[in-house]
């Protein structure tokens, strides 16, 4: 039985007229009304740009922050392949429902029906919307939208801008946003960290951030606070996430009583640059379009040391085709990456490390020429050479999956809104629409559609149906947010050990991993639980930041963010051991079929685990809001 | 093999230091040994602020993030080019294997009247925002918008507008042009605009707006040595400053008329 804490607040009605229902069943702010109100927007990748722009069109005053230099810098911006939406121009019998009925699909049965038909809904307004910000999609020759198949959809619904995509969407994103910084609705305030959300009267009012240039502390007043910060996987350390990426202030905001959903859910993705030794920063990936030409092999022998060109095709296993012949290369993400890491267990990797394996080239530029692959991965294949000093055209890149998109995060209902009240959460950073795997060309989709056509509607309800007193940051609740906040910093100051927050990062990423990474068990995760409370006993003992609080500190903004980290794993290794079954990303070793699969429980874990914050030190609850699956009919996803 | 070629050398790094905002700076030397090649430059530097605070020392601030040269927020002139020796790749692409063994490495932060330093090696761009927010961008309000294909565009305007839009904003070009112009930038969101039908309603006074903040902002002037798009970690083409030239042109006579 689902949580009677848990209201998904769907609307009545068959799924195709939910949307539209709800929307007319809303409450509205009269247009003079709405220079009232004021919200403020925690980030600015194409969830936070968007919601920006588009709350600021309807006359609403935005305060945007970002921790970067300018919202611009966003990680949205390293989006390569594409976004998805149901226009069906090329006539391949595509449409709304097929869209919808994929991505339920392709997150494995563990997302909310009616967000994800909404979210296919919308997909088309998404496209017109770039469109006419000026976005420079690819077009054929008569001038039309061109599309691609992408991440093994049968048919081709991706639009794309080179290999660039998300950093088009987010500059069109952020061009509406300047739009509006011009006509005085947003106010940018960038380079500042939130560091505590504060509740006036259980309502979320305000932030308190950190002026990353001068160091001081800031208070903000709002009616409504919007996050919109992205995902968590920096808490493996290695990751394709941009390097301040952080799951900070969803962690403070679960803190205060927002409940963070399925945080186990993690997606590893297949096609990265395989590491090259311990100084190793951060992991970049390639777009998953590789595997359209590109052959993944290694040696049939174990601990084979020969250069690839000299193992011989009958050493070769190429394992994807072999396990999968029907889908070969093509698997979805969560099966290539899985399937990677068993034959580099099994002491066949390829590489000095032996923890990377073969993609390659060499079939596809004998059928199609050199220069047909150049022009489709051209740009792939450069950085491949420019990263690792190998030329891909003469033998095969190397590759190993590497943490990329967290599925999970903070628990909302249809409205996008938290546990909290006026606390609305967009993008990655909520765990609404992929369920326990996200498909290709999908996050970008679900980020301008929470912040384009979602929120504008959700958060004008929120206002019509509400009373508001009129607050200032002189309120109580400031002064204590503020307070705690100066306390967290000063704490972290006065350590003076002999660690970098940097060094311990990386002890904790080993650990997560080791056991929460691609597949889990029992034994595994209960040693994680039992390791990183000991990792987060050394930070808070032999912690060193050098320089002073009231200046830029690149140490102290990091080590502010692993603390978080450091208590947010446990809580991701919680749900990993309390989910029994393997869905989607999530593979737990005891479920699995005869043939090594993922073995889903439905009678079991048909839900969304979201976790209620008790205290420092305390077991978390755990709640149960129960999935039910009237349109989709449920099936074992099956790729042989 | 390259990728773990295990190689080790030594660095001579020379690193301009300001501890804070509004105060004068000084190059400081370092020497870093034990360099694995396969590191990229920032990862170098990583190691060498690693080192700072073991010692007790302020490790350098820089600006960085995606680390997949996308983001734009790498910066640092190395050896006195912007973004380093290596053609169209962002500092944080840069590797250390185009480095030799003892090498004297000078690394200094982008310097402009516009891009004050916040410390070190980390400076103030949002001048680059400012330019944007006088007119870059189609005043479309989301729910506007016609069907997507409802206006062809031909094919080669997209490419060219594609290659435009490319810009990471940066600031290169304006850090490696002695006037400190930030032409190739302006003109490069011009020229993206321009060349598509949706920014065609609005491009004259885009032009007009944006060019006279520019101007506003501090920024210097082009005088053709093409500085900027030999610095362009994107591949930005001077023929977009010519083409903000001629709307600029087209606009000004429109508005006398």
């Amino acid at each position: 039985m689902s949580s009677n804490k848990l209201d998904a607040k769907i609307p009545e009605g068959p799924i195709e007229k939910k949307w539209d229902n709800h929307i007319f069943k809303s409450k509205l702010v009269n247009p003079a009304n709405k220079r009232n109100y004021r919200v403020i927007i925690v980030g600015t990748g194409l969830a936070g740009a968007s919601a920006a722009s588009t709350l600021a069109e309807l006359g609403y005053n935005v305060l945007a922050f970002c921790i970067q230099d300018s919202p611009r810098r966003a990680h949205s911006i390293a989006a390569q392949g594409g976004i998805n939406a149901a226009k069906n121009y090329p006539n391949d019998g595509d449409s709304v429902w097929r869209l919808f009925y994929d991505t339920v699909k392709g997150g494995d049965y563990r997302a909310r029906e009616a967000n994800v038909y909404r979210l296919a809904q919308v997909s088309n307004n998404i496209i017109d919307q770039c469109v006419g910000q000026g976005v420079p999609f690819a077009r054929d020759y008569g001038g039309y939208l061109d599309n691609r198949s992408f991440g093994g959809a049968q048919v081709s619904r991706t639009f794309y801008a080179r290999g660039q995509t998300g950093q088009q969407l987010l500059l069109g994103a952020y061009s509406s946003m300047m739009k509006e910084v011009k006509s005085g609705k947003i106010k940018i305030l960038a380079r500042r960290e939130m560091v505590e959300l504060v509740k006036v009267n259980n309502r979320a009012r305000g932030i308190i951030a950190r002026n990353l240039t001068t160091g001081e502390l800031e208070k903000y007043s709002a009616d409504a606070v919007i996050l919109a910060t992205g995902g968590y996987g920096n808490a493996y350390y290695l990751s394709t996430n941009a390097m301040a990426s952080n799951g900070s202030a969803i962690y403070r905001a679960y803190k205060q009583g927002a409940f963070f959903a399925n945080p186990c859910f993690t997606q590893i993705h297949p096609t990265c640059i395989p590491i090259s030794g311990t100084h190793q920063s951060k992991l970049t990936l390639m777009s998953e379009s590789l595997r359209n030409d590109g052959r993944i092999w290694v040696s049939k022998k174990k601990g084979d040391t020969r250069a690839p060109s000299d193992i011989p095709e009958e050493d070769r296993d190429y394992y994807l085709e072999r396990i999968y012949p029907s889908f070969g290369n093509l698997v979805p993400r969560d099966v290539a990456s899985r399937n990677a890491k068993k034959v580099c267990d099994d002491g066949r990797g390829a590489g000095a490390s032996g923890l990377s394996v073969y993609l390659d080239f060499k079939d596809a530029i004998k059928r199609d020429g050199e220069n047909v692959i150049k022009e489709k991965y051209g740009n792939l294949f450069d950085m491949y050479e420019r990263i690792t000093d190998e030329n891909p055209y003469r033998g095969p890149m190397r590759i190993y999956p590497a943490v990329h998109y967290t599925m999970g995060g903070l628990w909302v209902d249809y409205n996008l809104m938290s546990t909290i009240e006026g606390l609305f959460v967009l993008g990655e950073a909520n765990f609404s629409d992929h369920g326990a795997n996200r498909l290709g060309a999908s996050a970008l989709m679900q980020g301008l559609a929470d912040g384009y056509f979602i929120i504008p509607y959700t958060l004008g309800n929120y206002f019509a149906s509400n009373k508001f007193e009129k607050i200032n940051t002189d309120n109580n609740a400031f002064t204590e947010a503020f307070d705690k906040a100066q306390k967290f910093f000063n704490k972290l100051m006065t350590i003076k050990g002999a660690r970098s927050a940097e060094d311990i990062h990386k002890q904790l990423g080993r650990v997560m991993w080791e056991y929460v990474g691609m597949g889990r068990n029992e034994a595994g995760l209960k040693k994680a639980i039992a390791e990183i409370p000991k990792i987060r006993e050394e930070f808070w003992n032999n912690l060193k930041i050098p320089g002073e609080t009231n200046n830029v500190n690149v140490e102290l903004e990091k080590a502010g963010r692993v603390a978080d980290f450091l208590e947010m794993a446990e809580l991701m290794a919680m749900d990993a051991l309390e989910r029994k079954e393997s869905c989607g990303g999530h593979f737990r070793e005891e479920a699995q079929t005869e043939e090594n699969e993922a073995k889903r429980d439905d009678a079991n874990f048909s839900h969304v685990a979201a976790w209620e914050y008790q205290g420092d030190n305390k077991t978390p609850i755990r709640h149960k809001e129960e999935l039910t699956f009237e349109d989709v009919k449920i099936a074992q996803r099956s790729y042989k | 093999m390259g990728g773990n070629s295990g190689k080790k050398i030594s660095l001579n790094l020379k690193i301009y230091r300001q501890e804070r905002k509004g105060i004068k700076g000084k190059m400081v030397d370092y020497l870093l040994t034990e360099v694995s090649t396969d590191m990229s430059f920032l990862e170098m530097l990583d190691m060498l602020n690693e080192k700072l605070i073991k010692d007790g020392e302020d490790p350098v601030a820089f600006d960085h993030d995606c680390r997949e040269g996308i983001c734009g927020m790498c910066s640092l002139m190395i050896n006195g080019e912007a973004h380093g020796p290596e053609k169209e790749t962002t500092t944080c692409q840069l590797h250390v294997r185009k480095f030799r063994d003892g090498q004297t490495i000078v690394i200094e932060p982008f310097r402009a009247k516009a891009f004050p330093v916040l410390k070190d090696l980390m400076v103030d761009r949002s001048a680059l925002d400012e330019i944007i927010i006088a007119g870059g961008f189609v005043s479309l309000n989301a729910g506007n918008a016609p069907d997507a294909n409802a206006t062809p565009v031909p094919r080669n305007n997209a490419e060219l507008a594609m290659d435009a839009a490319a810009c990471v904003g940066c600031g290169a070009c304006v850090a490696s042009c002695a006037n400190a112009s930030a032409m190739l930038f302006t003109s490069a969101k011009i020229s993206q605009l321009a060349l598509l039908p949706q920014g065609k309603v609005e491009a004259r006074k885009r032009v007009l707006d944006m060019v006279k903040k520019m101007d506003e902002l501090g920024f210097g002037n082009c005088t053709n040595e093409a500085e900027c798009e030999a610095s362009c970690p994107k591949g930005i083409k001077i023929t977009n400053i010519a083409r903000m030239n001629r709307e600029f042109l087209t606009a000004t006579i429109a508005a006398n008329n």
